[in-house]
């Protein structure tokens, strides 16, 4: 079974075959391979979900502490079809999806442009640099009892909370990704006439879009952990509130469920954010595929 | 207006640059530079590698200001970047994520042309640079000197009357750079511009140019100058084997030799 699936049949790509010979039999290959991948993922989880359920039901591990794949998925399921202890799940999720977002979208905006100002100022960079390395050096999460001392239960603690995670991500690549933008391009734009505003939005922006893109994946992460320790230290509704209430009554399913819920949201947006980025990167060379 | 019509179109008089190294060093770049460029006229610049060819160039667009001597361009002074001018780079500095057109397009639109216009005018050069089909590709799908023939386009429509050349076509292979010289220098006759075309390749300079400027091991200083008396329009495929070609390339090698010997044993020291 695996060898027939892993082997790449290289005995197409005899020499003095024709061109259509060669790209019908990488096709081939190409269409294996996607497939053996495919076929290994959904195994590993097959097999690893599979081991938890014996485990917890051999008694090899204590299902009171770690739940099993089948009361994780009956909680997922009451919860979506009954709703939970604290009202419906949607409404959960769509309270912490709103701070996620909210604070990634301030967070990223505001990022972007301080870390292109003081990108393309170095005297400010030089004098807010310090300040700026001294609020990194905080643990974010140690903030959430001041947000929320300062803006209540609410959703702007939560937005707050999920903006400090996202900012410093963001303005370090951004600020960066401007100091690397080429020197020979900069000065081609100003000889050929740009002015200090036009440099800035159709090239150094440009430029750096590369850099800022990488911190946008990782960043939304970072968004959803601010709403959800937020909600933990405080909160009338959200995903973590539901963890946190999970935690109370010793529901080991309860927050097994909840971790999977922000699971897949995070890894949907994951997916939307390469979506976009692809299409705003479409003039970056695509890697040849060789043919062996 | 008088001294404008009949001024020379660059004039470096006794200009010395000095660097700060980034230890703090004081480095002289050139020093006592002289050089006048008349219109119309193609300069070229040889000397050897690292000598401050490029620092030369960086003067007259005003991206670098002189530590002493004056630069004129048009019988002026340098105040800022002067829109007269354009430059070509040895480097690729063409912007990535646009198209080609998009490129060529940029100078136009930097300077406030309606789009447009902008538009049009870019057609007609990828057209007169033979990239009419390409208008469409991404820098990165073309070749090196399809790109370097998208900068030249994204250079003259801006419609300069002085270009500024920093060993433009030093990355090519040998055949695209003969092409690539017969195409600037079509496009030089169209556009009569006074071009500055700095190189380390002694044969291009003979072939392009009706001055050539040797410069010193750095920092640099003008050594000699040459004219260039060969006939108009040059076929720089050929012309290397004519005899005055060759006498020429032996004279200025001879004077360009030395100082290539001193810098190649300041570096080796």
């Amino acid at each position: 079974m695996t060898d027939a699936t892993v082997n790449i049949p290289t005995a197409a790509f005899r020499p003095g075959t024709s061109d259509a010979e060669i790209e019908a039999a990488a096709a081939k290959a190409a269409a294996h391979r996607r497939h053996t991948v495919t076929f290994w993922r959904l195994g590993i989880l097959v097999v690893f979900l599979a081991l938890w359920e014996i485990a917890g039901r051999m008694a090899w591990i204590d299902p009171f502490f770690y739940a099993m794949p089948s009361t994780i998925a009956g909680r997922l399921y009451e919860w979506i079809t009954e709703g939970t202890s604290e009202g419906p799940l949607w409404y959960h999720l769509y309270v912490t999806m709103e701070e996620s977002v909210l604070g990634f979208v301030t967070g990223s905006v505001a990022g972007i442009i301080i870390g292109v100002a003081l990108g393309r100022n170095r005297m400010a960079a030089d004098i807010f640099s310090i300040y700026i390395k001294v609020i990194n050096s905080i643990p974010r999460v140690v903030l959430a009892p001041i947000f929320i001392m300062i803006l209540g239960l609410g959703l702007a603690s939560k937005v707050a909370l999920a903006f400090v995670m996202v900012f410093f991500v963001v303005f370090h690549n951004a600020f960066q990704g401007v100091r690397e933008a080429d020197r020979a391009m900069i000065a081609n734009a100003r000889i050929l006439g740009a002015s200090d505003w036009q440099l800035t939005r159709s090239v150094i922006v440009p430029s750096a879009m590369s850099w800022i893109f990488a911190s946008l994946h990782v960043s939304f992460g970072f968004a959803i952990i601010g709403a959800i320790v937020g909600e933990f230290v405080g909160s009338r509704y959200g995903i973590g509130l539901l963890i946190n209430i999970a935690k109370g009554s010793f529901d080991a399913a309860g927050m097994y469920a909840a971790i999977v819920i922000v699971m897949v949201v995070a890894l949907a947006a994951e997916y939307l954010m390469t979506m976009v980025e692809s299409r705003l990167a479409k003039w970056r060379p695509q890697p040849l595929h060789e043919t062996q | 207006m008088a001294v404008e019509k009949t001024a020379p179109a660059i004039e470096l008089i006794n200009v010395s640059r000095r660097f700060l190294s980034p230890t703090g060093k004081s480095l002289t770049a050139i020093r006592d530079f002289t050089m006048t460029v008349e219109r119309g006229e193609f300069v070229a610049v040889v000397g050897p590698t690292g000598c401050g060819k490029s620092t030369t160039l960086n003067l007259v667009t005003g991206l670098a200001s002189p530590s002493a001597g004056e630069v004129r361009v048009m019988g002026a002074p340098v105040k800022g970047i002067d829109p007269r001018i354009g430059f070509v780079f040895q480097t690729d500095a063409l912007f990535p994520w646009r198209t080609v057109i998009e490129n060529v397009m940029a100078g136009p639109l930097f300077r406030g042309k309606p789009k447009a216009q902008a538009q049009a005018s870019a057609r007609d050069w990828l057209a007169r640079v033979g990239l009419a089909r390409f208008e469409q590709h991404y820098p990165h799908q073309l070749s090196g000197g399809m790109r370097k023939r998208v900068a030249l386009a994204q250079t003259f429509i801006n419609g300069p009357e002085i270009l500024l050349m920093d060993e433009p076509f030093s990355a090519l292979d040998v055949q695209t750079r003969v092409l690539m010289h017969e195409e600037l220098l079509r496009l030089w006759s169209d556009a009569k511009a006074s071009v500055v075309f700095v190189t380390h390749d002694l044969e291009e300079a003979i072939a392009l140019a009706d001055k050539v400027y040797v410069l010193t091991a750095g920092p640099a200083t003008v050594k000699s100058v040459y004219t260039i008396d060969l006939p108009r329009p040059r076929v720089v495929a050929d012309i290397r084997y004519e005899q005055r070609f060759i006498d020429y390339s032996r004279t200025i090698w001879a004077d360009l030799k030395e100082e290539v010997e001193t810098s190649y044993a300041r570096a080796a020291a």
